[in-house]
């Protein structure tokens, strides 16, 4: 646990331009005629993580034993540091002098743009992990193309980052994934049940949309639907020592990425955001 | 303060290896290898500090502790630079360090744990335990077993010594 320490705000100001100051230069961060789709699909990165991170931090003190308890209040932490990475840039391009917080905490439903997948409720320790698990092994493929390709060094620095703690997040799901659906009768047939549940909210991994073409075209993102292949071949490969079965693919849910949330988005927004929104600027 | 009198980058340094790490305090931010690049940009004093998880809660406080640090041996034109790339890794915490670690009852880090070990870690779950022994921090037994990937810090990992009994934390290599 960190200490608790009392910022002045001189050492407050020292430590934001710290968070602030990056050395790499990159000329899209200024490009001008890119700024509302690189804005955008950097929210969706960080919104991501954010409301995932969130969700994964709602089981913290209900773990069903205390390592469990452990890891998922880690692998929240991680994912909020994501955010802070992703929304942190995402503020820099759009130039109106919002920071992560404020992108995270003053924005509506409307103006999200994670995954309708992360949003869903917790459930139980099966739709959880077998999220977690959907979701980071998109999460990995999306990041090693990034490192390995996008033009902009900004977004593959954040990736060479963020990867090496995803790659535990989808070490751990995947194991759990096994030993669960390869496990008691009770256990696979709740994991299972959660890939049934969760499958239809996977399609929209791969749905590209104009906001993604013109950021595919200036070689800083992947086209969605090209991280497919890498996702299945995980996916499969896990699923086949769990003895799970892959559901056909068939009706996706779609919406998250153009902020056309389900209605749980609200409720995880308004526990989320409500001291920012009931006494705004409020830190410590 | 006029750029003559400005202390040499050497010295910098050796302020800097004061500076413990708030979670583990026996060691240093020099050791652990956080602190990239300290530098003169005309008059001020730059001091490139790398986070060694995302979301490390310890990190904002390493840089106040930097900066009470530097302030207190009289450097007044000072500035933190978060550096990302290259990324932090475990290979950066020093020889020193990992001793020091050790006879504070954490394992340190060993080379081919981490989790992009690809074939290795695969290998290891397949055979249901570790590939690589991580040593017992009190009895030094090599029969160990992890007991959870994460643990008390977002750094480290649970493990147990089968010999001894007692659990302890190791440090994961990343």
């Amino acid at each position: 646990m960190s200490a608790v320490v009392d910022l002045s705000s001189a050492e407050r100001e020292v430590r934001d331009k710290a968070a602030m100051a990056s050395p790499v230069s990159d000329r899209f961060v200024t490009d001008a005629a890119l700024k509302p789709a690189f804005f955008d699909w950097l929210c969706r990165m960080g919104d991501n993580a954010l409301v995932l991170g969130h969700r994964t931090s709602e089981w913290c003190g209900h773990g069903p034993v205390l390592e469990e308890d452990i890891a998922l209040a880690n692998t929240a932490l991680d994912l909020i540091g994501h955010t802070q990475l992703w929304l942190g840039l995402a503020g820099e391009v759009e130039g109106r002098g919002r920071d992560a917080d404020q992108l995270a905490y003053l924005r509506d439903a409307a103006q999200f743009r994670n995954l309708l997948l992360v949003e869903l409720p917790n459930g139980d320790m099966g739709v959880t992990l077998m999220r977690e698990f959907l979701f980071d092994a998109w999460h990995h493929a999306c990041l090693s193309w990034l490192i390995a390709h996008s033009q902009s060094p900004r977004v593959a620095e954040i990736a060479a980052k963020a990867i090496k703690e995803v790659t535990y997040h989808l070490e751990r799901a995947s194991d759990l994934v096994v030993r669960l659906g390869d496990g008691s009768g009770e256990s696979h047939a709740r994991m299972q049940a959660a890939v049934d549940l969760l499958w239809p909210y996977t399609g929209e991994m791969f749905k590209s949309d104009a906001i993604e073409a013109e950021l595919v075209k200036a070689g800083i993102v992947p086209a969605s639907e090209t991280l497919r292949e890498t996702w299945e071949r995980t996916v499969s490969e896990i699923f086949e020592e769990a003895t799970l079965d892959m559901p056909e693919d068939g009706y996706s849910h779609l919406g998250g990425k153009q902020g056309r949330h389900t209605e749980h988005l609200g409720f995880i927004l308004a526990e989320m955001q409500f001291l920012q929104r009931a006494y705004p600027g409020a830190s410590w | 303060m006029t750029t003559a009198s400005l202390p040499e980058i050497a010295e910098i340094w050796d302020w800097l290896s004061e500076v413990p790490d708030p979670e583990i305090p026996v060691v240093s931010v020099t050791e652990l290898g956080i602190i990239r690049d300290a530098r003169y940009e005309g008059g001020t004093l730059v001091v490139a500090v790398t986070p060694t998880y995302s979301g490390c809660p310890a990190t904002s406080v390493i840089d106040m502790m930097i900066e009470a640090k530097l302030r207190e041996k009289g450097v007044e034109d000072l500035r933190l630079e978060r550096r990302l790339s290259p990324p932090w890794t475990t290979d950066w915490v020093s020889e020193a360090a990992r001793e020091k670690l050790s006879a504070f009852g954490i394992a340190p880090p060993i080379d081919g744990t981490a989790s992009d070990g690809g074939m290795a870690a695969k290998a290891a779950r397949l055979s249901g335990k570790s590939n690589l022994s991580v040593a017992c921090p009190r009895c030094g037994s090599a029969n160990t077993e992890r007991i959870s990937q994460f643990g008390s810090t977002p750094c480290k990992a649970s493990w147990r010594c089968k010999d001894c009994l007692e659990p302890f934390d190791y440090f994961k290599c990343i």
